[in-house]
């Protein structure tokens, strides 16, 4: 009995972990393309191993709370400008112009650089690993203390590899129908996301205790998709028709 | 007579270009289209982590982190205003 509670505990609380890695790069996956992401996903879980193996159960005494603390700041900047762009877009103060300024470069650049196929996203690449690898390593320190508590790692490993598992069916089950959203609203979304984990983990990071734990995370990013939504209703009726009658 | 190597130049302007897409890209991604988003989430991040010492302060974060969101807008909204009338410019 014992055993099934900490394979069951040790499922749950790294089910939440990947769920958080899985949402991340879902979105940078579908919205900036998935050769990058991949990629950062595979280097992320390589330097997981190579942590892993190094430290072992020694693992326990890094401190994730300076981690949780730089990678949140990171995604939380990051965030924001995306999700500034996606409301300047959404309320239409955010020209097409910019859109076809994009194309045209991206045109530039294929002249000069034929295949296209060797370039890389650094922005995918590092959204994709930090998320990825802070996860994971949540999920190392999931398996050593709850199954170094009861002297049992393998039982605790196997409950992280069944969520693992289930994250990736999960995933791989809604990645294609997230493929069919607007573009503006997927960046929208990602801007939400992005913005609302880095609130959480900085605010981890920072030493804050959120009410619930990670059930906050929840909260968080429906007060930051809301109040999304707000500023740029707020936008649409104010900012855009004042401009496009001065540039009329 | 021999053909210069243009491999190897092209092999270094492609390494040249890679280092500075690498900077380019934490340039973007550090400072971005507003700087003052940078600054202002160290900021509220910092004050965040000493207030925490002392106090329960978890609504200060996602709260501060909204109002920096909307004061970066309305620079922007003011920006195109000033320029509206030279044509379209980026936000």
């Amino acid at each position: 009995m014992h055993s099934l509670v900490l394979v069951g505990a040790a499922f749950l609380a790294s089910a939440v972990e990947m769920v958080e890695a899985l949402t991340i790069v879902l979105a940078v996956g579908v919205t900036r393309g998935w050769r990058s992401a991949a990629s950062g996903v595979v280097a992320a879980l390589a330097a997981l191993g190579i942590v892993v193996a190094a430290l072992g159960p020694a693992l326990a005494r890094v401190p994730i709370d300076s981690l949780r603390l730089a990678v949140g700041v990171l995604l939380l900047v990051f965030g924001l400008q995306w999700l500034r762009k996606a409301i300047l877009r959404a309320s239409g103060l955010k020209a097409l112009h910019d859109e076809q300024a994009a194309y045209e470069a991206e045109v530039r650049e294929l002249e000069h650089r034929p295949d296209r196929s060797d370039r890389h996203d650094w922005y995918s690449f590092t959204v994709a690993f930090k998320g990825v690898f802070l996860e994971g390593l949540e999920v190392a320190f999931i398996v050593i203390t709850f199954g170094g508590a009861q002297h049992q790692v393998g039982l605790a490993a196997a409950g992280a590899a069944i969520a693992l598992v289930a994250v990736l069916v999960v995933g791989a089950a809604v990645h294609a129908p997230l493929s069919r959203v607007p573009e503006n609203t997927l960046k929208f979304g990602v801007g939400v996301m992005l913005t609302a984990f880095g609130i959480f983990w900085s605010g981890e990071g920072a030493g804050l205790a959120w009410p619930g734990s990670d059930a906050s995370l929840v909260a968080v990013i429906a007060f930051v998709a809301l109040a999304s939504l707000g500023l740029t209703r707020w936008l649409r009726r104010t900012a855009a028709p004042t401009l496009e009658t001065r540039t009329a | 007579m021999v053909a210069p190597d243009r491999s190897a130049d092209a092999g270094d302007e492609d390494g040249m270009k890679g280092v500075r897409r690498f900077a380019r890209f934490w340039y973007d991604f550090i400072v971005g289209d507003d700087w003052s988003i940078a600054a202002w989430v160290v900021g509220i991040v910092g004050a965040t982590a000493l207030l925490a010492r002392r106090w329960d302060v978890w609504p200060l974060l996602p709260l501060a982190v909204i109002v920096v969101l909307a004061l970066s807008l309305r620079r922007a909204v003011r920006d195109a205003r000033a320029t509206a009338e030279e044509g379209p410019r980026e936000l």
